[in-house]
């Protein structure tokens, strides 16, 4: 390879020769020619180029993916071609995914037949374009690479052996190796289930069509014109919609506040034992939300728990009140779950703004004072602005998790009470409780990718718009 | 973000300085004594409606075994037997090896892969670094349990479901596009002329990472490893969506099994079972705060 090159090295003009004198002949073709020739065998413009190495590297994915083909398929001379029966990874992924199979598992006389799989052809299909996309950016770098080689021969520039070219492209990929292994992990394990679940809420996959037993097809919108329009749909999503924005709003800002209240209080200099006292009120930021949630749904057991026990004894109440399982009273429930996160989220902000309070100068209230300044105006205007500005984003961020607080939410009311105005849902259920229980408990698998695309959508734009605050994206 | 890193309540208050002067200093100093009474006692209720609930929870863990209607704060004869339960009578042992195993492999691989994934985003200029990390960003905002929906669906149909291994390369995937996020922040924090002089002297890509980045990342490689090692112990949607046999069960699965079904009669032995689970992790968090503060709060400054 490298005696070929270079003998064609010696061939090409010197610098000193210049343009003009440059003979005609190879060197002279037009720029595009290599680049069609790549276009259709990959590597044959790097072959005209007289870059043999090159030519080898793009020609074997070249060859590699047809192989992949046939090796997998079931080519023979003579056949009657059908993507079902004959096509090999890339012919039957896409088929799969168009199709999503056409003939069901039967029971005939010899048993049952070999049914199609329509979820796992829809993943092989999806597989197969993931690939098939790889293989597209080799092969626009090889026509690329064709083309602006030429371009630069034409103009005169040097001749670069194939070693050289692959030399500088490897000291240059370290950033792609180090970063493969964690490329393949998302690839496989997020960007092929998010893809995945976008795709199955156009299908009627459901608990009364599951593979292989039965196909799935594609049912276009059919889906989202379901949770739209169907008035038992729409009104459950509305009413959940709201709820979870309510929630998510109501719960920040309480956990907000009572944070920023403690914290102050524990700034103040009366205080003894600040330490102490800090360290009893982040407990519950530091007990697992699991544990405190299923605690806090045992106290507040109708029958049995303790506080419904104390408000009879006290003879607050006659009987007993069953917090999350009374259908007649679900702001009952909904106040309860509040004032639980409350308990769980006010210790992170009270951390977190009493950070800020310590590094507040105290020069800043000297001088408030001096200028006669009483504790509200020295709060109002000098420690809220300060710690708003370095909170601000955390807020965001702890209501697009409120937003999702499936941990909550599931761990103490399982939704309740129960709602009979709603599908699958009860009067505590958020978007995300409430999708849940869609897909695992009814596999009501369509509505539920439907429903996760509006979550996505709604948290998607909350987050975007928060980025575009932040400095981060200007700092990609 | 190093302005959070000093969140102790200062050293002991410097003494006030207050105008002295007789009666206004007597009226100043009784006006402060009961504001002091006042703030005392507001921490005093917090301080109790926060200590109540997991008061009561361990005294019902020592009390005598039984039902919800037993549990009391206090337990008269305190003894271990619902701990001795737990673990003879059902499989919280197997549980809790499995979540350890998967915690486990969670936090090395996901310290292990951010971190490069994090050096490489902050330190080297390549073709497509901004298109991945835009990528990065939006899978980021994805909330990990949809995917977790359609992973579950696809392991349903391909025979991966119930796998403790599968479980722990999906928890890395999830959180590593936040985690490299996080890793790229910090390091681009670090002076680069550390890297510049080590490279001059012949130093190779690898080597720079390990001898010279590594070490100074080492405070948000501890955020990310306290984070991605407590978060299985605590994960319920993706163990209940990816985990199906009984001797494959997480911690956090084993409990909520344990309340859901036994609930009226056993509710002491849930109870042993959340302490057991509860206590190391709140012990870890709360020597660690300052630690998993400030990661938050970097986390969010870079969006």
């Amino acid at each position: 390879m490298s005696t070929t090159e270079s003998a064609t090295t010696s061939e090409s003009p010197t610098p000193a020769g210049g343009r003009a004198q440059r003979g005609p002949g190879r060197a002279g073709l037009p720029s595009w020619v290599p680049g069609a020739a790549s276009a259709l065998v990959w590597g044959a413009g790097q072959l005209i180029n007289r870059q043999v190495g090159k030519a080898a590297f793009f020609f074997g994915f070249f060859a590699g993916a047809i192989v992949t083909e046939i090796a997998t398929g079931n080519y023979y001379s003579g056949m009657e071609f059908s993507p079902r029966g004959n096509g090999g990874f890339f012919a039957k992924g896409l088929w799969g995914l168009v199709t999503l199979g056409t003939q069901p598992r039967e029971m005939t006389l010899t048993g049952l037949t070999e049914g199609d799989n329509s979820i796992v052809l829809m993943a092989n299909g999806l597989i197969a374009i993931l690939t098939m996309a790889l293989l597209a950016i080799l092969w626009i770098w090889g026509v690329r690479d064709a083309v602006r080689y030429r371009r630069t021969l034409n103009a005169g520039g040097d001749r670069v052996t194939s070693r050289d070219y692959f030399q500088r492209l490897w000291d240059g990929a370290f950033a792609y190796i180090a970063l493969s292994p964690g490329l393949v992990l998302i690839v496989f394990m997020s960007v092929l289930p998010v893809l995945f679940g976008i795709l199955v809420a156009f299908t009627d996959y459901n608990r009364d069509n599951l593979p292989p037993k039965n196909l799935v097809s594609w049912v276009g919108f059919d889906n989202f014109a379901t949770v739209f329009s169907v008035p038992s749909w729409a009104g459950t999503f509305l009413g959940v919609l709201t709820w979870t924005f309510v929630w998510a709003v109501l719960a920040t800002a309480m956990t907000y506040i009572a944070g920023m209240l403690q914290a102050v209080l524990l700034a103040n200099k009366k205080v003894r034992f600040p330490r102490v006292w800090r360290s009893i009120f982040l407990l519950p930021w530091a007990v697992p939300g699991i544990v405190s949630a299923l605690v806090f749904r045992s106290m507040f057991n109708g029958q049995f728990g303790p506080i419904s026990q104390f408000l009879v004894d006290i003879g607050l109440t006659d009987e007993r009140i069953y917090w999350f399982t009374d259908p007649s009273s679900p702001n009952l429930a909904r106040g309860v779950a509040l004032l639980v996160n409350l308990w769980l989220g006010f210790p992170f902000f009270m951390a977190l703004v009493g950070g800020v309070l310590a590094n507040i100068p105290d020069s800043y209230y000297e001088a408030a004072r001096i200028d006669g300044a009483g504790p509200l105006q020295q709060f109002r205007y000098i420690t809220f602005p300060v710690v708003q500005r370095v909170v601000s984003p955390l807020l965001i961020l702890a209501f697009v998790s409120n937003f999702n607080n499936f941990g909550l939410i599931y761990f103490l009311t399982e939704g309740g009470p129960d709602n009979v105005d709603y599908r699958f849902a009860g009067s505590t259920d958020l978007l995300v409780t409430w999708l849940f229980k869609l897909t695992l408990d009814n596999r009501l698998y369509n509505i539920g990718a439907v429903m996760s695309l509006i979550v996505f959508f709604i948290v998607g734009t909350i987050s975007v718009w928060n980025l575009n605050r932040s400095k981060a994206i200007r700092e990609l | 973000m190093t302005a959070t890193t000093r969140n102790e309540p200062g050293p002991p208050a410097t003494r006030q300085k207050r105008p002295r002067r007789g009666d206004a200093e007597g009226r100043q100093r009784l006006r402060d004594g009961t504001a002091g009474l006042f703030i005392h006692i507001e921490l005093a209720i917090v301080a109790f409606i926060v200590v109540f609930p997991l008061l009561w929870v361990v005294g019902s863990s020592l009390g005598p075994g039984g039902g919800l209607a037993n549990a009391t704060p206090i337990p008269e004869n305190a003894s271990l037997d619902n701990y001795v339960h737990l673990f003879t009578q059902t499989d919280y042992g197997r549980w809790y090896l499995n979540s350890l195993y998967v915690a486990t492999l969670n936090m090395v691989g996901s310290v292990i892969l951010s971190a490069l994934c994090g050096y490489v985003f902050a330190r080297i200029r390549f073709r497509g670094r901004k298109v991945s990390m835009l990528g990065i960003l939006i899978l980021q905002m994805f909330p990990s349990f949809l995917t977790a929906i359609a992973v579950y669906m696809l392991f349903l149909n391909f025979g991966l479901l119930d796998s403790l291994t599968g479980l722990a390369l999906v928890s890395i995937a999830a959180a590593l596009p936040y985690n490299t996020w996080l890793m790229k922040g910090y390091t681009d924090n670090l002076p680069a002329s550390l890297d510049e002089a080590a490279a001059i002297d012949g130093a190779g890509r690898i080597t720079i990472f390990r001898k010279i980045v590594l070490p100074l990342m080492r405070p948000m490689l501890t955020f990310v490893a306290i984070t991605q090692f407590t978060i299985p112990w605590m994960d319920f949607i993706l163990p209940r969506l990816l985990l199906q046999s009984q001797d494959k069960q997480t911690v956090a699965l084993g409990l909520f099994q344990l309340i859901t079904n036994q609930y009226l009669n056993d509710f002491t032995t849930f109870a042993a079972g959340a302490v057991v689970l509860a206590v190391p992790i709140t012990i870890l968090y709360i020597v660690l705060q300052r630690h998993l503060v400030t990661g938050a709060m970097a986390g969010a400054e870079k969006g």
